[in-house]
């Protein structure tokens, strides 16, 4: 562990996102206490320039205050990027692992299900989805979970493919222990460095993911977020461009430190592979 | 490749992309029958604005009293005759409208497209040329960057920036409204108007072929062909080109060609923020009036495209790579 720590800290890159991550963690729990009334409530005149009024970063259209729908939203995009990374990881270490396993016409089968599944254009699936089973937080975050799994199948096969051969195992096998348990308690802990470096690139593609689907109108219609609240600055970017310009830094901030924090995983994690900056497929 | 070989790859591919696109009609089909509602309310959209006479002129058009395996048929057959359905708020085929948005689709995608690969692979080679040098970390702070916006998000600071702040270019629109421009013109014009959507869809693109383009660079560049070039006295700027730059194309080609369908879907992003009138803008309509008919057309059409580039990408990799198996 203190190896680990001792790796990811030479990461400059990746301390500095670990930073921007925990300040974002805090924005979302303080987020009640600085700013205790619902984002969407009028707090004064429209229109307000950053600044103005008691507003730290502009009002909107409506006189809503900017940095309290920022503030409020970030728990939203928070919550929307993990619980959708982990019915993502779900499936796909559930399919990852029966095909790397069992192999033969079992892992064709899977692999071919997952290959249609990278063909078909992902954000044009979760708008369809969104739409199709009516924007709520729920069917956002199944929609991004199912255009997101792909590449975790992938990986996971990949290790339980190499692993699964190994003494271990097949020790392991001699002993009579059933599959579900090698699977589970031999195979699985060995396959896990490269999909904790791979989750935590897969909840930033989630939340930009969810700000792009809520910039069309498909959030969840009682949730303030980052994506509809650029989304409704957009028609009004010439008269308010701090609607628009501040949620968007949000978004930045914190999908940059999740990939920085990403890369500084993978570098503590796979120390031999450290040079080849992790390239995620997603 | 011998002509006889290629053949037996091509019919292989194209086998396998009418699967494909098999699959994507069954898959659509199945989407329709788990949303909440029966198939013609969920086309007809939930605004109540159907009327009955619609709907039941839906519920025949999929065969709704007949058993699933003959809806499935009739579903299959519709799509594969090009007939996507009609879109009742715009009183006209959804095959009709997709066809005339496509062409301006067509120009962004590929305008992003060829700028994000050519400036992606220049910033890539120029990064692994000086590793670990300030100009290899600016050019990866750049590409990280990129990778972190969202795709509206930058499209909109461009606007702010160019379009209202300098007044340089349009941010509108795909021409000059009421200009009534001919020939050289008008395609001038809608050059103007195409350089910042372009731009906006590229950029997040750019950023993962530099990355992509600088990791494989400097993996060809530590193998045995290139040592020996160094060795023969063959010139540094001739090495890169001929040597290295070549061999280390290939994955950012075939990477391209996996993220067709991105680039696809990130133009519903970009035509919306800059009213493009292709097939994305297009899908935001349909989204704004619930018409699902229109939706799923564009779903279908975009799928289709990027099975076409795949077979597209893979027959070029066959050619350029001999060493390409028919599998």
């Amino acid at each position: 562990m203190a190896d680990f720590w001792r790796r990811f800290r030479r990461n400059i890159g990746a301390v500095v996102g670990l930073v921007i991550l925990v300040l974002v963690g805090l924005t979302a729990v303080l987020a009640p206490i600085v700013f205790p009334f619902s984002p969407w409530e009028m707090r004064g005149v429209p229109f307000m320039p950053p600044g103005e009024m008691g507003f730290l970063l502009g009002s909107d259209s409506l006189g809503r205050d900017v940095a309290a729908g920022i503030a409020h939203g970030t728990l939203v995009s928070l919550l929307v990027g993990g619980v959708s990374t982990v019915v993502a990881l779900a499936i796909g270490i559930t399919l990852g692992a029966v095909a790397g396993y069992a192999g033969g016409r079992v892992d064709d089968a899977v692999m071919r299900f997952t290959e249609f599944f990278q063909t078909i254009p992902s954000f044009v699936l979760a708008v369809v989805l969104v739409a199709i089973f009516t924007p709520s937080i729920t069917s956002i975050v199944i929609a991004i979970a199912i255009v997101s799994w792909p590449p975790v199948t992938r990986v996971v096969r990949a290790e339980f493919l190499s692993l699964r051969s190994r003494e271990f195992v097949q020790a392991a096998e001699v002993l009579g222990r059933s599959r579900i348990a090698i699977m589970l308690t031999e195979i699985l802990p060995n396959a896990l460095s490269p999909i904790i470096v791979l989750s935590s690139l897969m909840v930033a593609t989630a939340i930009l993911l969810e700000s792009a689907l809520s910039f069309l109108g498909l959030g969840d219609p009682n949730l303030m977020s980052w994506g509809f609240m650029i989304g409704a600055g957009r028609s009004v970017i010439r008269l308010a461009w701090w609607m628009s310009v501040f949620p968007g830094i949000a978004i930045f901030l914190t999908v940059l430190a999740l990939n920085l924090v990403g890369e500084g995983l993978n570098d503590a994690l796979n120390p031999r592979l450290a040079r080849r900056r992790g390239m995620v497929v997603t | 490749m011998g002509a006889e070989r290629l053949l037996r790859f091509l019919a292989q591919r194209l086998v396998k992309a009418a699967i494909v696109v098999l699959a994507i009609v069954v898959f659509q089909f199945v989407l329709i029958r788990l949303a909440p509602g029966d198939p013609a309310s969920v086309i007809a959209g939930q605004s109540g604005a159907a009327d009955a006479e619609f709907m039941a002129q839906l519920r025949a058009q999929f065969g709704l009293d007949r058993p699933m395996h003959e809806q499935l048929w009739i579903y299959v057959k519709g799509i594969l005759t090009l007939d996507l359905g009609f879109s009742h708020r715009q009183q006209l085929p959804v095959a009709t409208l997709i066809w005339d948005r496509l062409p301006a689709t067509l120009l962004l995608t590929g305008a992003a497209f060829l700028f994000a690969i050519s400036a992606g692979v220049a910033l890539g080679v120029a990064a692994a040329r000086r590793v670990g040098r300030p100009a290899d970390s600016v050019i990866t702070v750049i590409a990280l960057t990129f990778y972190a916006t969202p795709i509206f998000w930058v499209g909109l600071l461009l606007v702010l920036i160019f379009s209202v702040w300098l007044e340089w270019l349009p941010s509108f629109g795909m021409y000059t409204v009421g200009a009534d421009l001919t020939g050289l013109a008008y395609a001038l014009d809608v050059g103007r108007h195409l350089i910042l959507p372009a731009i906006t869809l590229g950029l997040f693109f750019l950023a993962i072929y530099a990355r992509l383009a600088r990791a494989s660079m400097l993996e060809v560049a530590d193998q045995d062909f290139v040592r020996t070039a160094h060795a023969k006295g063959v010139p540094e700027g001739r090495i890169i080109r001929a040597h290295v730059l070549r061999n280390a194309l290939l994955p950012v080609i075939t990477f391209a060609g996996i993220q067709a369908g991105q680039l696809v879907g990130g133009s519903i992003l970009v035509e919306t923020v800059f009213a493009w009138p292709g097939i994305g803008r297009l899908a935001f309509d349909a989204l704004l009036q619930r018409d699902y008919a229109v939706l799923l057309g564009v779903f279908f059409c975009t799928a289709v495209m990027v099975v076409l580039f795949n077979l597209i990408t893979d027959l070029l990799y066959a050619v350029i790579d001999p060493r390409v198996e028919v599998a």
